[in-house]
């Protein structure tokens, strides 16, 4: 890693991120979390989570934290996706493509609008 | 199974987490040279005895409860053998893991290591809070990347914050893109 620019970049980002942090579009967290098991990764989860990665990134949404998870045992239902908004229950979307990513991002975590057609119960 | 051994690698990083590692490094190596390909993910996990690593390579085992196969491993070990390669598991219990494959680099059936990029950044946000040592060494170049610089900076905010996205993003893809520019 060219450490010296790279680190001088990253501190400029950091204060940038920082005062973009005063100004919140929406109360409250939303997670979303994708599953990256061998079933996951084999149904094509990597290009669902850069599809999430890149929505955010180009919507510059604010206040979504993405993780990883592991098999959770809907193996034929991957890739699988879940949203926790704010207080409310977890939603678990199954056969998650680039394209269905992308809406429900749009759909649920930027308008709080469950995308029925995809929801599969855990 | 997997068509790139980019999948294969995140595929094993997620053992890597699922075994309670806070060290994980992955390492690969290519040589044209000396025509080698091969890759080592090191964690510092709970491990496995002799037995376990047996089991471990055995489809019709896994240590999920919600199935009773194990693909990751098996089909690893076979993309190696079907490459004139060879697939090792080094482990200890209490101590951590080490898991070994190499590839003949211009066998017709070695699959390309492939976007190697995403898989980089989606285990950097996706598991933010485990030390991630990644190194990718092309002939005399080489690409390293150890999130521990980059936590210490970020001092709060959040790998999954849109700017922090982009500055991983394109810090791995222009790295990578400087060991495979040619002379």
């Amino acid at each position: 890693m060219n450490t010296i620019k790279s680190l001088e970049d990253l501190k400029r980002v950091r204060e940038e991120a920082l005062q973009k942090r005063k100004v919140k579009t929406t109360s409250g967290q939303t997670q979303v979390i994708i599953g990256m098991g061998t079933c996951g990764i084999a149904a094509g989860a990597r290009n669902t989570m850069k599809a999430v990665l890149n929505f955010i990134e180009h919507e510059n949404l604010q206040n979504v934290l993405v993780t990883q998870t592991g098999c959770i045992g809907l193996c034929e239902q991957e890739p699988i996706l879940q949203v926790v908004q704010g207080d409310s229950p977890k939603v678990t979307y199954g056969k998650v493509t680039e394209e269905v990513a992308r809406h429900i991002m749009k759909e649920h975590v930027m308008m709080g609008k469950i995308v029925d057609k995809y929801v599969i119960s855990v | 199974m997997f068509k790139e051994i980019s999948l294969h690698i995140l595929d094993l990083a997620e053992n890597c987490v699922t075994s309670g590692a806070k060290n994980i490094n992955i390492k690969i190596i290519e040589n044209t040279k000396d025509n080698r390909l091969q890759f080592e993910i090191i964690d510092d996990g709970k491990g496995m005895n002799k037995n376990e690593i047996e089991q471990a390579i055995d489809p019709f085992f896994t240590t999920r409860t919600t199935r009773r196969v194990g693909l990751g491993l098996p089909f690893l070990k076979e993309a190696t053998e079907a490459c004139n390669g060879s697939f090792d598991i080094q482990s200890e219990p209490g101590k951590g893991t080490r898991v070994i494959a190499k590839f003949q680099r211009d066998h017709i059936d070695r699959m390309p290591i492939g976007d190697i990029q995403s898989t980089i950044l989606n285990l950097l946000v996706g598991y933010p809070d485990i030390h991630w040592c990644f190194e990718y060494k092309l002939d005399n170049k080489q690409f390293v990347l150890d999130n521990n610089e980059i936590i210490k900076e970020l001092n709060g905010i959040s790998f999954s914050d849109p700017m922090i996205i982009r500055f991983l993003r394109t810090t791995i893809e222009n790295g990578i893109k400087v060991i495979h520019k040619q002379k």
